[in-house]
Parts: structure tokens; sequence; C-alpha cells
């Protein structure tokens, strides 16, 4: 079958040769080659370890490649060599990306499944694993689980963590960031600047606060709890779903502050967003992981 | 800085490529990131077949001949993690950078700094990885599979950087499978519809897909290990409330997609050279497409059949047999279609055609020992034996790695513009073909036996086929050297070849001239005639 098409061809842009990508290599090998050097030095009990300067070494040349590729990027769309096809690409990738972090966050949520469904029962000897009870006859099947089977190595929590009060508020705030951000979307296609650059900075200062409240929220939880990373499987999967989840509100944050200076230097037309989009569906997924948590990890998991 | 966007600008698909090794380091061209992908998986085939060369000459006689056996431990391990990671999914991923824009007509990859940034992950991640052998308490020894808590609370402190190095593979691999569906859905020739992607572009579509999907759940358990190592949390120990089994279930979640991450562009190309050299079009085509997906979507649903003797309750065993024996209908379409497309085709076995029919029958034998596995009572005879290690060779050397010598085979005079030499590039198949079945065939009958998988000694009466399995380790591993004098005997010069290459070939990447230009379909063709390969 022969189609011809009378459309005329924007060309795509392929860029020349690029010195960024090598540096960005180098600079997340030095990163994790640093941090792998930290964790053996401290599990193996030095007390100084050469890692801390190879990682500091490559977050430098990992994060100022970033800088300058992102520059770049910005740089060659205000310059109009950009078709919208390669926008198309843009869209495609940040989508596809974002479907690759859904996957990270579904290994850890099937963990906590997993865990209460069947492992808690089944070290209790119930089901077809048979007596594994004899190991640790003083065991009951609960969750949280508070006691767990061997207390002296994951001494338990000595309370879990309610979903009332901080992690209430959290869930306050994250969803009004999400109202928020499509706020200055909003400002975006109306080409109101005062709009988007106050919605925006708004978000930002939500993501900030619940980031502060994380903080209180954990040292609460260390301090009055007893629940730690290492007080078994419930602080385990608390802290580890929680914990990526900070961390993901942290790198979206920075994202939609970066985005804040972009548009005070005026950058972002009705249709010309996509950096500004990108952060803001980053952030949605961000706010739908957390529903997710607060569900399962607080309102169900307490 | 507008200067140098000026210079960009001009230099915009009239560059060609530039001089001395640079060139490799910076480049954004598929084809030259392409050639780095195959041959940085070509070193690694080698350096992982040299791990197996000792592990096969340590397994010549019984008893402790040639390493220690924590040694023989690390070597079981670096093999299969630098055969998966660094040979075979490299291998396809430089085929995709290669093909896939020539075939759907697109000027490059849709992202092309960022597919550098892909590749040149690789060479670190796996300096790190390959450097553990130096390490004080010797490289990961715990299998490929890294179960916990072998790998958690007796590993080796290089653990730490093994986790980090998969890491470095895991981003490389989505980044790469990001650019590969993004350039298929958004690069097409205008007009070309899905349906008129030739099938290896559609076999790394959903391959790709497959990439996203699990690579990231890859990072999570691998993850949930570095915490257990270093922060005292209780993933994989009970005595926290935690299970080693979850290892094993969040592990194979990634596991079995995987190996079709590794077969399912091997479909693409045997279904590219079948219809080539049987001068027929591809027979059901629309049926590959659909059992390509049924594969994907089924890899998803199947992996505890690895765990039948861990302790699953019966429920779990029966579903997951059962399940995993529905796998076999769609392959079995496959196997169908190929034997379809040659059945009354005017036939020539030049050395690609050669492969691939090798492909289908030993892919397919393999196959079959893999239904027999999947039967859960027959499964807790056949686990951990030499069996299992015949079964997923068959499927992984005869199959992908064959895969791949074809599509070397196939596509090198479009991109050299060279012809290979056809009678060395036969006796290689044939010192292949010979080497490989030697290798792993008796591999089935010692497994049957019981002989288990990953010792550096066995008992007396497996000595004979395990003789006979290393002189054909031997032969197949060294006449690979002769393929690399093939290609590049190939690269250096030879018969030039014509564009399109193979009298019965179709497909947009014989439309334009051998070797390919350094920038083609910087317009996309207008004329799709030849699309559907
Ligand atoms: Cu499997």
């Amino acid at each position: 079958m022969s189609t011809a098409t009378d459309e005329a061809y924007e060309s795509y842009y392929v860029p020349a040769d690029s010195k960024l990508p090598i540096f960005a290599s180098l600079g997340i090998f030095l990163t994790v080659f640093g941090m792998g050097n930290i964790l053996i030095d401290m599990t193996a009990g030095a007390e100084h370890s050469i890692g801390a300067y190879i990682m500091m070494v490559g977050g430098l040349v990992l994060g100022s490649t970033l800088f300058f590729w992102f520059k770049t990027v910005i740089e060659e769309n205000h310059a109009k060599m950009y078709s919208n096809q390669l926008n198309r690409s843009f869209v495609w990738g940040m989508s596809w990306f974002i479907f690759s972090e859904v996957m990270f966050f579904a290994a850890f949520f099937g963990t906590l499944f997993y865990v209460r469904v069947f492992v808690i029962d089944w070290i209790g000897g119930v089901g077809d694993r048979g007596p594994s009870n004899m190991l640790w006859p003083d065991y009951t099947p609960e969750w949280p689980l508070l006691n767990t089977p061997d207390p002296e190595q994951f001494p338990g929590a000595h309370k879990p963590m309610g979903w009332f009060g901080l992690p209430l508020a959290n869930t306050i705030l994250l969803m009004t960031s999400s109202f928020t951000v499509t706020m200055a979307h909003h400002g975006i296609k109306e080409g109101n600047r005062k709009k988007i650059i106050n919605w925006l900075a708004l978000t930002v200062a939500l993501g900030v606060a619940f980031l502060i409240c994380q903080v209180l929220e954990y040292y609460e939880a260390y301090a009055h709890l007893g629940l730690t990373l290492d007080s078994g499987i419930y602080g385990t999967t608390f802290f580890m779903l929680t914990g990526f989840h900070g961390a993901h509100v942290t790198l979206g944050t920075f994202m939609l502050a970066v985005m804040l200076g972009r548009a005070i230097k005026g950058h972002f037309t009705a249709d010309d967003c996509f950096g500004f989009e990108a952060a803001a569906w980053y952030w949605h997924f961000v706010d739908v992981v957390w529903v997710g948590l607060f569900l399962f990890v607080y309102i169900l998991g307490s | 800085m507008s200067a140098v966007i000026e210079e960009h600008h001009h230099d915009d698909h009239h560059h060609g490529p530039a001089k001395g090794l640079m060139r490799w380091v910076f480049t954004t061209n598929h084809k030259d990131i392409g050639t780095l992908y195959l041959w940085f998986s070509f070193i690694m085939f080698l350096l992982g077949g040299s791990f197996a060369l000792v592990i096969r000459a340590e397994l010549f006689q019984p008893g402790l001949q040639i390493v220690e056996p924590e040694f023989f431990n690390q070597l079981t391990t670096m093999h299969g993690l630098v055969m998966v990671f660094g040979a075979v999914m490299p291998a396809f991923v430089g085929l995709a950078n290669w093909l896939v824009p020539m075939m759907i007509g697109a000027p490059d990859m849709a992202l092309p700094r960022m597919n550098n940034y892909s590749f040149w992950i690789l060479p670190f991640a796996f300096t790190m990885l390959a450097s553990t052998f130096f390490m004080e308490g010797g490289a990961p020894n715990f299998g490929w599979t890294f179960y916990a808590p072998l790998s958690t609370d007796q590993g080796p402190p290089s653990t730490t950087l093994f986790i980090f190095a998969v890491h470095l593979m895991g981003i490389s691999s989505i980044m790469g499978s990001i650019n590969v569906v993004v350039t298929i859905l958004n690069l097409r020739a205008p007009g070309m519809t899905l349906m008129q992607m030739p099938l290896f572009v559609w076999t790394w579509l959903i391959t790709a897909y497959l990439l996203i999907a699990v690579m990231p759940v890859l990072a999570g358990v691998v993850t949930m290990m570095l915490m257990d190592i270093h922060f005292g949390t209780a993933f994989f120990n009970a005595g926290g409330g935690g299970d080693p089994v979850l290892f094993q279930h969040v592990f194979w979640f990634f596991g079995h997609p995987e190996v079709y991450i590794m077969i399912l562009p091997a479909f693409g190309v045997v279904s590219a050279i079948i219809p080539t050299f049987a001068r027929k079009r591809l027979f059901g085509y629309p049926s590959m497409v659909y059992a390509t997906s049924s594969i994907a979507f089924l890899s998803f649903i199947v992996w505890a059949h690895h765990m039948f003797t861990v302790g699953i309750p019966l429920a779990g065993e029966l579903y997951f047999m059962y399940a995993t024996m529905l796998i076999a209908v769609p392959t079995g379409v496959k196997v169908f279609n190929w034997v379809a497309t040659m059945w009354g085709g005017s036939m020539t076995f030049e050395t690609p055609m050669l492969f691939a029919i090798a492909f289908v029958v030993l892919f397919t034998i393999g196959g079959l020992s893999g239904l027999m596995l999947a039967i859960v009572p027959a499964d807790f005879q056949y686990h951990d034996t030499y069996f299992v290690v015949a079964h997923f060779h068959y499927v992984l050397v005869p199959g992908s790695v064959f895969s791949i010598m074809a599509a070397v085979y196939y596509w090198l005079p479009k991109w050299t513009g060279n012809m290979y030499n056809e009678t060395l590039g036969k006796t290689h198949f044939w010192l292949s073909f010979i080497g490989i079945n030697v290798l792993f065939f008796p591999q089935h009958f010692v497994g049957l036996a019981g002989m288990p998988r990953r010792i550096p000694d066995y008992a007396l009466q497996f000595a004979d086929y395990n003789m006979v399995s290393t002189v054909g380790a031997f032969l197949f591993g060294f006449s690979q050297l002769l393929f690399m004098f093939i290609v590049i005997q190939t690269i250096r010069g030879g018969k030039k070849a014509t564009d399109r290459v193979w009298e019965g070939a179709h497909g947009l990447e014989w439309t334009i001239p051998s070797p390919a230009p350094y920038h083609t379909f910087s317009t996309p063709p207008k004329d799709l005639t030849e699309a559907h390969g």
C-alpha cells in the first residue's frame, strides 16, 4: 500500500555531537560509585570513607551537566528549532518515564500487600507453610506488626503511626497543591503571568510544607513511637514507601521551583509550555501515589 | 550561546561523522550508537564467554582442578550477569538503534542525546561490576538471580557495588526503551500505520514496553537488598516479619518478562530473514503481532513458575503451571508461521538463513523443555538441575544469540556496504551449530539424572557427558573468533553490496544506498510500498 502525503514536512531537529551525555554518564557513575563505597565502609565500621569525596565530585559533575543540558534544550526551543513532532516526542518521553516510576512504586506496594496478606500469617504457621511457628512460639500474627518474631534483632514499634494529625494534614496539603498547580496551568493558557507566578509559588510552598510535616512526622516516629527503619517489617514498609514518596516530592518541588523561576523570567506561552506541563504531570503522579499511601499505609495500615 | 545554536542549526542534517575517537564519545547518530552497542555487546560476549570456558574447563572432569569453589561461584554469577545485561540486551538495543529508524523512515532516534547517554552509562556500569573481582571478598558469588538471604546476609562487600551497577544498567535500559517507544510511536513516516511496520519494529515496541515496566521493579528489589544489608530493614528477614520468598516474587516479576525481553526482538529478526530467503511474504503477519502481544501480556502473570519448590500454596502452583503452559499457544503460532512462510518458498540458504532456521529448530527445543519445567510435579525433580541449565541455554544461545548473529550477517552489507565472505560465514555457522548442540544437549541428560547446577564438582556418573559438554563449549567459544574475523574483514572491504543486498529483501532499509549514508530519511519517504517487511 502506498500512501503519499502532501503536507509540508517540518524537519525534525537532530542535534549535532554533544559533550553533555558523556559527562552525565561520568557524573552518575561517580555518584553511585561513591555512594556504594560510603555504604560499604559504613557497614564495615570505618570512620571515614573516600566514597564521600567521590560522591561529591560525581554529584557536582552530574548536577552541572544536567543544568547545562536543560539550558541547552530550553535555548534550542526558544530558537524555534523544535517542531511540533519533536515536542510530541518530549510528551511521550515524559509519559513513559512516569509509567516507569509507577512500576517502581508498584514493587513496594506489592511488597506491602504480600506481607500483610500472606507473610504475617504464614510466619504464625497458618496455611500451607506448615509449622513455621516452631521457631517463634510467642509470635502472633497482627498488623501493624509491633511484636516481631525476633524482637532482639527487630524491636518492634510501641505504637503505629495513625492517620490523623500530620498525615491527614499532608493529604490536604498535597490535594490542595494539585489544585493550585492546575490554576497555574490555567494562568499559562490565559497568558496571565501574575496568575502563573502566584499559583505556582503557592504550589511550591505547599510542597515545602508537606516536606516539613514529613520531617516532623519522622521525628515523632523515631522519638516517641519507637517506629524506626529497623523495627521490623512494619517500619520497613512504612519508611520505604513514605520515604521514596518523600524523595519524589522533593524532586517534584524542585522541578516546580525551577518552573517558577522560568515563569518569572518570562518563559511559557499557551502553546509552548512543555517544561511546566511535565513538572505538573509529575506532581499529579506524586499526588496519586500519596493517596495510595494514605489509604494503604496510614488508614488501613494502622 | 546563540552563536552555538546558529552553528547547530546550520549543522542540522548536514554534518557527517566527526573525525577521530571523539566521534564515538560525543555522537548523537543512531547508526554510530548502534555500532557502539554492538561492539560493546561483543566484548561482553567474549568476557562472559571466557568465564563460561573456565567453568566448563573446571567441569571437564570430576574433582577440583582449576579454580577454588569460591571463585567458581563468582564466575557463574558474573557469567550470567555479563551475558544477560552486557551481551544479549545491548546487542538488541544496538540492532534497534541501527534498524528501527531506517525501517520506519525516521531521521534518527527521537531523543538522540539521551540515546548517547543510554549507551555510555553501560561501560561505566560494567567496569564497576567487573572490578569487583579485585575487591576484598571477591565478586558477587550468589548466582545471577542473587536470591536473598544468600546475597544479603552472606554476600561479599562487593554486593553493594553490584546493586549500584544494576541501577545503572536499569537507568540505561529505561532511557533506551523510552527512546525506542517514542521513536516508533512518533517518528514513523507519515502514512505508515502500526500494522504496516516490519515485525522487528513491532517486537521491539513490545520489548521496550516490557523493559519500561519491569526494570523499575528490578531497581526496587535491589534497593530492598541494599536496605536490608546496610540499614537493618526486614524485607527478606522473617525474624522481622519479612520473607525471603518475597525476594523471589519481586525478582521473578522482573525476571520472567526479562526472558521475553531477550527473545522478542529475536522473533522480529527471524521474521525479517525467513521471508527474504524463502522469497515469500511473512505468513500470518497480523497473527504474529497478536502472538507477540499475548506473550508479552502472559509474561507478567507466570513468574512463580521459577519458585515451585520454594513453598508456595498449592493453588498458586496450579495457577502458575497452567498460565505458563498457555504461553505455548502464541509461541506455537509463531513457529507455525515461520514454517508456513518457508512452505513452498524458493529457498536459498545463505548464512543469515542458516542461523534463522537453526533458531526456529533449536529455540523450539528450548521451548519444549520449558513446557516440561512448567509441570509442577516434574519440576520438583528438575528444579536446580542441569536440565534447567540446558533449557535456558537452548533458549538464549541458539535462540537469542543465534538471532543476533543472523541479524549481523543479514544487515552487515547494508551497514558496511560490503558482502561478508559466504564460505567463512557458513563455516562459522556450522561450527557454532555443532558446538552449541554438543555443549548443551548432554546437559539435558545429566540434569535428568540429577546433577545439580552451580557446583564445581560432581559425582562420577556424570563425568562422560560433562566431558562432551566441555568439548562443545570450547568449539563454540573459539568459533566466535572466526565470527569476529569475518565481521572485521567485511568492515575493511570485500565485494560491494547492492542497495537491495538480498534478492528477496523487503523493507525501507533496502531502498537506501549501501553502506547506509550517515543520515537517512531527513525527510520521510513518500513511497511506502516497500514498508511492509
Ligand atoms: Cu519464567
